[in-house]
């Protein structure tokens, strides 16, 4: 183990190289052992601490063994929606290993995990770090075999991590492949000034949902004192229902490259990093290839196309951890940290990564902007509203007929949306995942634009025959899990609106405890410190608002019922005095005639 | 002219380079707060400093004063949620101030009284948290932290060490110490430490001297911790 470590971090020329280390070793040992920490602190000169840090706040990483085969079932409400219960405990079964557990051999260790960016070929999971899809009972009878005789992943049958683009509707972006270098090769005509001016015409902004201006984040950047600037490609779509991003990389990945090499020549940045989350590690090699193929091409790397300017792009891979799609979070966990949200002000445009100007965009956004480069401004600016110019890549998942990718131009509306997919039947949709918000079947006149329903891309459809306290239920526990732990309204408020939500659902719900959801969903979304926090009880406040009895029917007919449980409280009483008998138990709540 | 900001109406000068909570202490306005004190860089973590800022909710301790800004802190809703953010931190731990050596001394306790905190509020979380009592001279009650990295700022900026650090993630947040073995005795604290003697809470308590000073006679027993925290901080908010 020893020389293994040493040669990582002898091969590591990154400067914050952390994270991508602790990958390495998780990977080989399936697990970061005590050695190892020691090592990697002496040989990094960085306390111990520091590295349990990194390693407790990973979902990927750590501290005690996991099997040879790490297995992963994704927990998205899609997946549940498939059948995933189901299909876990088949795994359970054909594997013999318990949810959560290691089994005794060691050989294989089974969990659940945050939405793998699968959705529409569900139900998903990951063995070892790379994704399988379509999971059902035959494919896992494969897969139990495969543990079951030590077979290396690399002689797995290759359908078992078949992932298809399902690309169903082109629009502006993906009708239209730009040839290598071709936006490079416009910006070195037409100039750099005059290149971001274009981006202003187009009126582009960031397609991660917040909708920033890109052409103003640029310029900030650009005029900012520090002249050691970043470029940085948010591709760690966490959000339950997002997939797009994985798809735009697995096909139109130069494109994405040339844009992020578009904002490093305006902004005067020398390095770039692609933050790809750790569920897509299936692309990690491929995307390397095509930065290699590049270098070749003289479009990344020193003097690209002569014309003086030098930029290369690193890739880095998460590790699990839906925060870490905040950009200050995303910054920190680049810089082989825990991925906890900065205070702002300082905005990474001024202090970034390593405290130096940094622009952080969407990987939709980058494609975007490289389009924009060969085509000018109007031609995205021409399509969509006045307030959301240009088109919207969609991830479409849940009850519909041909779940996958679809790019409208803004301002188009839920109905249409719902026709193109076939989804019949709809009792509503999740709009931008669950930090956005969900719409009930009498708006689906309602349109995509920042103005009216923002989206990051992320689009669920319901059909009347779910139960939306299911979906409030799965995503609410989503947030908890989630939650970095930072700010007291999110770490403790997060986990109560969890409680308080498993309450309801249960049926142990009273009176007073709807209010107290709602009283609580404020607090977290007022105080919190990122958007995370902000958006967590979003679930719950747009359901609540829609359908109110619904959460009202769950109540019982009683003014209160205590917040834990009464008569499991009373075990280790009923132990120590060596008693079982009917005085010594107690019931939830008083029996009332009435009932 | 000097710059000015408002808070709740009070026009306050400020200099460039302080925080809304640098300017509200120094003109001794106090804004409650666990995870702020003036030596350290700022954390914004507790959020009990939440101030609104020209609309804006805002931690103070981290926000730059600008001027004209217009600030509310003693609203009657910024007040209730501090309350009900205290009742949080109450919740999330173990905290039985009638059994505890630090009551009368503690921050957290006497915040909870400024906000007259009558009960818990939500339902108690009950974790199952360890007793670190290995050290000779100082031992950690994890049952009562409350994650605000005093301790953590103390140790790395004032003692020059590192033996504290915040890990896990969410609700399972929790503090280590930078040993092997997981054991404060194992670290390089000193009980001189300022870290040792930051912790707003009875989290780190020095050994065999928790009764010294006799209930009735401690810090908050007869000051609110308003009163007290611009007594001792004010003198050091200055950038």
């Amino acid at each position: 183990m020893k020389q293994f470590i040493q040669g990582i971090v002898e091969n590591n020329h990154q400067a914050t190289p952390l994270l991508q280390m602790l990958r390495q070793i998780q990977s080989r040992f399936h697990y970061i052992p005590e050695e190892a920490i020691e090592q990697l602190s002496g040989l990094l000169n960085m306390p111990r601490t520091q590295i349990v840090s990194v390693i407790e706040f990973y979902s990927f990483f750590h501290l005690t063994p996991r099997g040879q085969y790490e297995l992963l079932i994704s927990d998205s409400i899609t997946d549940h929606m498939l059948g995933k219960k189901d299909l876990l405990g088949y795994l359970e079964n054909k594997l013999a290993v318990a949810v959560g557990k290691v089994r005794s051999d060691g050989l294989v260790s089974l969990n659940n995990t945050s939405c793998t960016g699968m959705c529409d070929q569900g139900p998903a999971g990951l063995v070892n770090g790379y994704a399988l899809t379509h999971l059902d009972h035959s494919s896992i009878d494969k897969i139990a075999a495969l543990i079951n005789q030590q077979k290396p992943l690399s002689e797995w049958p290759s359908e078992l991590f078949q992932v298809d683009d399902n690309i169903h509707k082109s629009g502006l972006l993906l009708n239209q492949q730009i040839e290598q270098g071709a936006a490079l090769t416009a910006v070195l005509k037409r100039g750099i000034k005059e290149t971001l001016a274009e981006i202003d015409t187009s009126g582009l902004r960031g397609r991660g949902g917040a909708g920033f201006k890109t052409a103003m984040k640029w310029q900030f950047c650009s005029e900012e004192q520090q002249t050691e600037r970043y470029v940085v490609c948010n591709a760690d779509e966490g959000e339950p229902g997002t997939f797009k991003d994985r798809v735009l990389l697995n096909s139109y990945a130069d494109q994405v490259f040339e844009g992020m090499t578009v904002c490093a020549t305006i902004i005067g940045a020398k390095q770039g990093f692609l933050y790809l989350r750790g569920e897509y590690l299936h692309l990690h090699d491929k995307l390397q290839n095509i930065l290699q193929q590049r270098r070749r091409n003289g479009l990344l790397g020193i003097n690209i196309l002569d014309a003086g300017w030098s930029f290369d792009i690193e890739i880095c891979l998460g590790a699990g951890a839906y925060i870490c799609g905040e950009e200050s979070a995303l910054i920190e966990s680049l810089e082989g940290k825990a991925g906890i949200p900065r205070n702002r002000p300082p905005y990474p445009v001024t202090q970034g990564y390593l405290g130096k100007p940094t622009v952080v965009n969407n990987v939709e956004t980058f494609l975007a902007a490289a389009g924009i480069a060969v085509n000018g401004g109007n031609w995205f600016a021409g399509i969509g509203t006045e307030k959301s110019k240009g088109t919207k890549i969609l991830s479409i998942s849940g009850d519909c007929a041909r779940p996958g990718i679809y790019e409208y131009p803004f301002g188009v509306t839920v109905q249409t949306i719902l026709h193109d997919c076939g989804a019949d039947d709809v009792l509503g949709v999740q709009v931008g995942g669950p930090s956005g918000m969900f719409i009930s079947d009498q708006e689906f006149e309602r349109k995509l634009a920042f103005e009216d329903l923002a989206t990051g891309g992320s689009f669920i459809i319901f059909n009347t025959s779910r139960n939306i306290l299911d979906m409030v239920h799965n995503f609410t526990h989503f947030f908890a899990h989630e939650s970095c732990g930072f700010c007291t309204p999110c770490r403790v408020g997060t986990s109560l609106l969890q409680k308080q939500m498993d309450k309801i659902v249960d049926g142990h719900g009273s009176a007073g405890d709807v209010v107290v959801l709602e009283e609580l969903c404020q607090l977290v979304k007022n105080y919190s410190h990122c958007g995370l926090g902000q958006t967590a009880a979003n679930p719950i406040l747009t359901t609540l608002e829609r359908y109110p009895g619904l959460y009202q029917s769950r109540l019982k007919e009683i003014s209160y019922e205590p917040g834990f449980d009464l008569d499991g409280a009373l075990e280790t009483a009923r132990r120590m005095a060596n008693r079982d008998d009917a005085g010594a138990h107690l019931a939830q709540i008083e029996v009332n005639e009435h009932e | 002219m000097s710059k000015t900001i408002t808070i709740d109406g009070k026009t306050i000068p400020f200099e460039d380079g302080q925080t809304i909570m640098d300017a509200a202490m120094t003109a001794d306005i106090y804004i409650p707060h666990l995870c702020h004190q003036p030596e350290f860089t700022p954390h914004g973590s507790c959020k009990l400093c939440t101030v609104n800022v020209n609309g804006r909710n805002c931690t103070a301790c981290t926000f730059p004063a600008m001027d004209g800004q217009e600030v509310l802190s003693e609203t009657q809703e910024l007040i209730d949620d501090r309350k009900k953010i205290t009742q949080m931190l109450f919740v999330e731990g173990n905290h039985f101030c009638m059994s505890c050596e630090k009551t009368g001394n503690c921050q957290l306790q006497a915040v909870a009284y400024h906000l007259n905190m009558l009960d818990n509020h939500f339902p108690l979380f009950y974790p199952d948290r360890k007793v670190d009592a290995s050290h000779a001279e100082v031992m950690i009650d994890h049952n009562r932290c409350i994650f605000c990295t005093l301790c953590v700022r103390a140790s790395q900026q004032t003692d020059g060490k590192n033996v504290f650090a915040l890990s896990g993630r969410g609700i399972h947040k929790h503090l280590i110490v930078n040993a092997e073995s997981g054991l404060l005795k194992d670290t390089d604290v000193d009980v001189n430490d300022q870290a040792v003697h930051v912790c707003p809470t009875g989290a780190i308590l020095v050994k065999r001297t928790g009764y010294q000073v006799p209930i009735g006679e401690r810090i908050y027993d007869h000051q609110q911790i308003d009163q007290v925290a611009l007594a001792s901080e004010r003198p050091k908010h200055g950038k």
